[in-house]
């Protein structure tokens, strides 16, 4: 086994003159890595945080770990979005201690009683006269997160103060992909947070989450079961071989969009209708038809069905994973080498009706979430994987060469990943973005 | 209240009655036999929901459940769980249904509302996984027992943290 030494130089094999890649498993069970996955990837990239629908009004807030961080994301009186740390300035508990809440006109830290105001000013100390003259009450509020941007609703923060911005941060493709999943409506995240966990390492959520290897023998039973009960599918699946595309010059497929972000398929307005779409028209056909003429009257007619027809399942790096076909956001967190802390949540146009609603709700139970009719199945897949690894002195490398020197026959490839993965070498190597961004 | 009457159709209902049936309800389950548990449903109105961890009294209607089944959901479910490619399940976990604190709560229209306290351990991998919380049935008597119009389980839990997963009939 190559001596790491809590270096991440050598873990990977990006052999592109031969089309292999390996990743070794030290990775995933190495406690010196995750300490530099910390310390070089989550405290120096845009993370995910929350939806602005969470707490829309003035007063309203919630409260989540976002990074290893306790952080309250509120609406301030003057109607600013806030992201504050969770933590008193004087000797430390957490000020607010509800997950969510609304009318909020202060934050009061029950230990000693100080008060901050919802914009996380000090505003109340009891027996503020035993301080000294040099003590400093202005400088004394909740600590902002260093870094926050809003992106149409979507709060990303960032614990690095000179970290770039948003933009650069994303590139154009990667904005361009998040855009088409907001332009479905004025989104909102459903009510119902999937809190769940899963006893494997970080990256293998990243991995599966944008692997359509795995989707018809780990899923079988969606493709056997679940859909030829809905009357939808006949059983072919993601192994069934594609339709060549027209050559016409126009992005497709999985594309890597810059800076580790990734997407298993490009956003086009000839897409074969997805599975969402054929589960829409089957139970809320009516209204979906409603849906689609106001989306073409606000995006024109191709870029409504690109809209419609979303992008697959895309990586924000580092943890930021958006199912478009199911309209799931999803994050999470590695607590240790071997357990991650997970969210997920639906996000969904306000334009739906009811009916319209209760069917996208229907098609995400499906297949997602912890009791779907999918998503167990990941949580028991990864789990094994984590198993598997306690072999890694004799078993050292994982393979991710699928689909490398532009081989698409044999079904999907393995592009993502290897996206993922080159980015997450440069990262923990030379603090910088991946140079490669090929296949 | 330890037994409850509906006079329109002259019903009594002890507590016993209801224990004993809940018990025999968790044992099918405990034992995997799935089908015969399917069979306590109402063919028309059966329904299985479970709220998000965060939303406990939310409605499936408007907001994200973990499981909301209606008939041809939840039996889909079943087959998926006795077909040995739900790998999340197969090899079967073990778990163990604990039932308490049983409570007749009374008639809503033609169906008899049950509360009860469950504990429900799973068993894999050499983890155990506790999944606590509350049953609320809603029952409609039917030759001398009961058929489900709704059996709603309402997780104690904050997070499926470390469950991971509700693979399995909680
Ligand atoms: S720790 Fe908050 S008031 Fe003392
Ligand atoms: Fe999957």
């Amino acid at each position: 086994m190559p001596d790491f030494g809590g270096n991440a130089a050598g873990l990977i094999i990006d052999d592109r003159e031969s089309g292999i890649f390996r990743v070794h498993r030290s990775a995933f069970i190495d406690d010196d890595i995750l300490k530099l996955e910390r310390e070089r990837i989550f405290d120096k990239s845009w993370l995910f945080a929350g939806h602005i629908s969470e707490f829309p009004k003035p007063g309203d807030f919630i409260t989540r770990n976002v990074g290893g961080r306790p952080i309250i994301l509120v609406t301030s009186d003057d109607g600013e979005i806030r992201a504050l740390m969770n933590t008193c300035r004087h000797r430390g508990n957490l000020v607010c201690r509800e997950h969510k809440g609304s009318n909020a006109e202060v934050f009061r830290c029950f230990y000693h009683g100080w008060i901050y105001n919802t914009r996380g000013e000090l505003k109340g100390i009891p027996g503020e006269e035993a301080y000294s003259e040099a003590f400093d009450r202005e400088s004394l509020g909740l600590e902002p997160a260093p870094k926050m941007h809003n992106h149409r609703g979507c709060i990303f923060i960032s614990f690095d103060p000179d970290m770039e911005d948003f933009e650069s941060y994303m590139g154009p493709d990667a904005l361009m992909v998040i855009d088409n999943t907001l332009n479905l409506g004025d989104m909102e995240f459903v009510e119902g947070h999937f809190k769940y966990s899963m006893r494997a390492n970080w990256k293998l959520l990243v991995e599966n989450s944008m692997d359509g290897y795995h989707a018809a023998f780990t899923h079988e039973r969606f493709f056997t079961h679940w859909l030829p009960s809905m009357g939808l599918g006949g059983g072919g699946g993601p192994m069934t071989p594609q339709p060549t595309p027209p050559n016409d010059g126009k992005r497709r497929g999985a594309q890597p969009m810059g800076n580790g972000h990734v997407t298993t398929a490009w956003p086009t307005s000839d897409r074969p209708i997805s599975g969402q779409a054929s589960y829409l028209e089957k139970f809320a056909g009516a209204e979906l038809e409603q849906f689609r003429e106001g989306l073409v009257k606000k995006h024109g007619d191709e870029n409504a069905r690109m809209i419609e027809g979303r992008a697959g399942n895309y990586l924000i790096f580092p943890n930021l994973l958006i199912i478009d076909g199911w309209c799931v956001f999803r994050t999470f967190y590695p607590t240790s080498p071997d357990y991650m802390e997970i969210s997920g949540w639906a996000a969904m146009p306000k334009e739906d009706s009811p009916g319209l609603r209760k069917a996208r709700l229907d098609w995400y139970l499906g297949f997602q979430g912890p009791g779907g009719f999918a998503t167990p199945d990941d949580v028991e897949g990864l789990e094994g994987c984590q198993m598997g690894f306690a072999t890694h002195k004799e078993v050292e490398w994982s393979d991710i060469s699928r689909g490398m020197k532009g081989n698409t026959k044999g079904g999907p490839t393995e592009l993502q990943m290897r996206v993922f993965w080159r980015e997450w070498e440069a990262r923990l190597t030379t603090g910088q973005h991946a140079e490669y961004t090929g296949d | 209240m330890a037994t409850a009457t509906l006079n329109r159709e002259q019903v009594t209902v002890t507590r016993q009655e209801i224990e004993e049936w809940l018990y025999a309800e968790a044992e099918m389950l405990d034992t995997w036999n799935l089908n015969e548990w399917l069979a306590l449903f109402d063919e028309e109105r059966g329904s299985f929901y479970i709220p998000a961890t965060d939303a406990p009294y939310s409605d499936h209607n408007t907001a994200l459940f973990l499981i909301a089944d209606d008939m041809p959901k939840l039996k889909s479910r079943v087959a998926q769980l006795l077909s040995g490619v739900t790998w999340a399940e197969n090899p079967q976990s073990r778990t163990r249904h604990m039932i308490s604190n049983v409570r007749i709560k009374g008639w809503e229209d033609d169906m008899l509302i049950v509360k009860a306290n469950f504990v429900v351990y799973r068993m894999r991998f050499q983890n155990i996984d506790p999944y606590i919380g509350e049953y609320t049935y809603k029952l409609l008597p039917r030759n001398g027992s009961f058929k489900i119009a709704e059996r709603r389980a309402i997780l104690d839990l904050e997070a499926l943290r470390p469950h991971g997963k509700v693979s399995f009939i909680v």
